[in-house]
């Protein structure tokens, strides 16, 4: 058979998840990483990150709602989805997988964009007319008190919304890494740092997502970027990116250290099939240059004032340059998320479980579970989030409170 | 109090919605709760009768030494005496349950044979195996032996 | 004429008497009828599975009688039984050489002929029935399950096919059957042991490599078995529980 090498199970010939099961975490990744940033404003005060708090929302709503679609795609029967909500097994981490995201886009997500955004909703509803009138009517679920005692309530509830979001953004993401992480039958998924390594770098993609489309929205809409926001959010890049690499690099050690039954074989499978998926753009240009780009620039802002050395200049004409930097490194560090999902998923399933032998993934193009609806499914998040930044624009505030303490490295 | 509940009239508004939709979803939990689910274990007890209700292809070799006694006689005390009836002629529940409807089918005179006898180092010892350049090169190989009593005729 | 005569009623005594509950069943088999044989309690069944790889000659006639009685697709292979063999050159034994072409079902070539002294055997592979299964753990809805007599089956009418029970096998014997999108596997051909017969690939086996066992009936032959011959489950780590148990199995066997 082709591509087969050594010895598989006769039933291991075929990959049973396919890229729509790598777009699945990459996107909750996306979901989780967005609302832990839009939580450090709200409950850690970075008053510096406001003008990406609202923005951060909706980006976290428009790929939660596209986050079953790849899912509904890949099973055998998607009109027996609902059944998990039926009877679903509570052993089973995919069944309560099913609560936790309803748990988390009705009473996290949509509960504070919601509160957050009432007083907007209602006077859009006053102001609006025909269609969009009852719309946001809707939204407003014909309440419209607006005055100043309902908002602060809305407030105080919002702020205890967001101190239950985040364990529950990292229970979301948790939750799909522990999907893998709890199969003791396959040695590439099963360890318990699983869920950890996928949180962070959920994290880690999330805080890049919502870096990068502020940068380009704000471009687009011929604004001014306020540049200590995108420093902050930077630096909170850097320090998840740190946090990410070394967990992936304690998983590493301690697998070559144990050196299991099941090394060689995993070993082997990285270094032919996962060479560049891994190596090259995960760890290397996904990982590393990213951290080298930002770990760098946090040196900026201290060499500013100081030195004439060739280093000194270099690092200050980087300064100048950062905001390319942090697009190019935003964008790399996606890329090496995307890989990373990758190689957990489709790499799993590439060896066989008798040690012995190993298949090949053969991704096809226009069928249901192929590269073109795997391509839809990423750029439809892209599309909703449009008409949400239409229906509720997150751009207010940026204007009414500037930041401007420069940002420092800690 | 009045003015209270006023600031929250939009909470209040959102929780009789979620009570409505946690209700909805009970309602419709209810209706499509499949029939026997949970009577033995987590799962729907018809499973386990839909699981017994697939159709017996092959009937056993009880079935054949019924009507076949004079096979049955022919085998015994032979090497091929405890050899499924089936392993040759392959699945014939039909042909038990209505002979007249089907019968079975020849069995190749040489592969169904070399199946087991062709020689093969990965085999225990104890079965009569031969090299088949040596032996027959070529003709059916119940020239000269007999399945059913399949010492040398 | 006279011992022949002696050993086909003894036969025919034995087969009578072990197919008491066959017989029973044997007119709704006849009738078409099959479901309607209601003579079956699952609790005084435990089902489970012995090998002896001692005596398996590889002739994959198991793998082409599951494949007809339980309708399994020929294509694109997939396998509820198969049949590997294994070749181990004594100096380099931790790798053997494994193979399954399409899965057994056509019997195996002979090795090539060499000086080395290799030692090679075939392992049948089928589903383990785990007590403590993986695989029913893992379904989101209750899909797969171990029955009260200790098969694990399929409910065909509620699989989603989302494929995590296959990922979660640790023996690979499950497969999404390409046809109907859901999982299948092996039965244990339930539906004719829970008449009396025994399964498919026991029936056809010539050299009674693969035996069906009733691990609650005292009587069984598989309790002699199990007591008398050193044992093994595959995967023994994985803590499965597995009822499938492998007499002469060698250790390099995966």
């Amino acid at each position: 058979m082709e591509g087969v090498q050594g010895f598989i199970y006769p039933n291991e010939l075929e990959l049973q998840w396919s890229v729509l099961i790598v777009l699945y975490p990459f996107i909750t990744g996306l979901v989780a990483g967005a609302f832990i940033l839009a939580s450090l404003e709200r409950v850690f005060n970075v008053r510096a990150v406001k003008p990406t708090y609202r923005l951060a929302l909706l980006t976290a709503l428009a790929f939660l709602i596209v986050a079953p679609l790849p899912l509904q795609l890949h099973l055998g029967h998607p009109e027996r989805s609902f059944s998990m909500y039926l009877t679903p097994h509570t052993q089973s981490a995919m069944a309560m997988f099913g609560f936790v995201y309803l748990w988390y886009l009705t009473v996290v997500l949509l509960l504070e964009i919601w509160l957050d955004y009432r007083k907007e909703i209602v006077e859009f509803w006053k102001a609006s007319t025909g269609p969009k009138r009852w719309l946001y009517a809707a939204l407003a679920l014909g309440v419209d008190n607006i005055d100043a005692a309902s908002l602060r309530v809305d407030d105080r509830l919002g702020r205890a919304v967001t101190i239950i979001g985040i364990p529950s953004a990292f229970l979301l993401h948790g939750y799909v890494g522990f999907i893998f992480g709890s199969l003791k039958a396959n040695p590439w998924w099963s360890t318990p740092l699983m869920p950890v390594v996928f949180l962070f770098s959920a994290i880690v993609s999330g805080i890049a997502l919502v870096m990068l489309l502020y940068i380009v929205l704000t471009w687009l809409r011929r604004h001014r970027i306020d540049m200590v926001c995108v420093d902050t959010i930077a630096q909170y890049l850097l320090y998840a990116l740190i946090i990410d690499f070394s967990l992936e690099m304690l998983d590493l050690i301690h697998r070559l250290y144990e050196a299991d039954e099941s090394l060689k074989a995993l070993d082997f499978m990285v270094r032919t099939r996962l060479w560049t998926s891994q190596v090259i753009v995960q760890i290397i240009s996904g990982t590393v240059v990213p951290i080298v780009l930002l770990g760098l620039l946090q040196l900026g802002p201290l060499i500013t004032s100081t030195g004439r050395s060739v280093l000194a200049r270099a690092i200050r004409g980087l300064w100048e340059f950062r905001l390319p930097i942090y697009v190019l490194a935003g964008t790399l560090t996606m890329i090496g998320i995307f890989a990373m999902r990758w190689n957990v998923v489709i790499g799993g399933q590439l060896f066989s479980k008798s040690f012995l032998g190993y298949t090949v993934y053969k991704m096809q193009f226009a069928t249901r579970e192929g590269l073109l609806p795997a391509v839809v499914l990423m750029v439809l998040p892209f599309v909703i989030l449009w008409v949400l930044v239409r229906l509720l624009p997150p751009w207010d505030q940026e204007e009414t409170e500037p930041a401007t303490r420069p940002a420092r490295a800690h | 109090m009045g003015r209270r509940w006023g600031s929250s009239r939009h909470l209040v508004r959102l929780a009789a919605l979620f009570g409505v939709a946690v209700l909805a979803f009970l309602v419709v939990r209810w209706a499509l709760m499949p029939e026997g689910f949970g009577v033995y274990g987590h799962y729907r007890a018809g499973a386990l009768d839909d699981n017994r209700a697939r159709p017996v292809r092959h009937a056993g070799q009880a079935a054949c030494v019924e009507c076949h006694t004079d096979v049955a006689e022919a085998r015994a005390g032979g090497r091929h005496q405890r050899l499924s009836c089936e392993g040759c002629h392959g699945p014939l529940a039909s042909h038990a349950s209505d002979p007249g409807s089907s019968s079975g089918s020849r069995p190749d005179p040489r592969k169904t044979c070399l199946r087991c006898h062709e020689q093969n180092r990965s085999r225990p010892s104890g079965l009569p195996q031969i090299v088949v350049a040596d032996h027959a090169d070529e003709g059916p190989c119940t020239a000269c032996h007999q399945p059913h009593q399949p010492g040398l005729s | 004429m006279e011992s022949g005569r002696r050993a086909f009623l003894e036969q025919g005594a034995r087969l009578l008497v072990l197919s008491m509950p066959a017989a029973l069943a044997w007119e709704h088999i006849l009738a078409g009828t099959p479901e309607a044989a209601d003579n079956y309690d699952t609790a005084a069944h435990w089902w489970g599975f012995a090998i002896d790889i001692e005596q398996c000659i590889g002739c994959g006639l198991c793998v082409r009688a599951c494949k007809d009685e339980n309708d399994v697709p020929l294509e694109p292979f997939t396998f509820r039984t198969w049949v590997e063999r294994y070749v181990i050159d004594p100096d380099d034994p931790d790798h053997p050489m494994v193979e399954s072409p399409n899965g057994g079902y056509d019997g195996f070539a002979d090795i090539p002929s060499s000086d080395r002294k290799v030692k090679t055997f075939f392992v049948p592979k089928l589903c383990n029935h785990c007590s403590s299964s993986p695989c029913v753990q893992v379904c989101p809805v209750g899909a797969t399950f171990d029955s009260p007599d200790g098969v694990v089956l399929v409910d065909k009418q509620r699989c989603l096919g989302c494929r995590y029970c296959v990922q979660a096998c640790p023996y690979g014997t499950r497969y999404i059957d390409p046809r109907t999108h859901v999982v299948d596997k092996c039965t244990l051909c339930y539906h004719r042991i829970t008449r009396g017969l025994t399964t498919a690939c026991c029936e056809v086996c010539p050299t009674g490599a693969r035996m069906l066992g009733d691990l609650k009936n005292p009587n069984d032959p598989i309790h002699e078995f199990l007591r008398s011959r050193k044992v093994h489950v595959l995967k023994p780590q994985m803590a499965t529980h597995s009822k499938a148990y492998y007499a002469g199995l060698d250790g390099s066997v995966r």
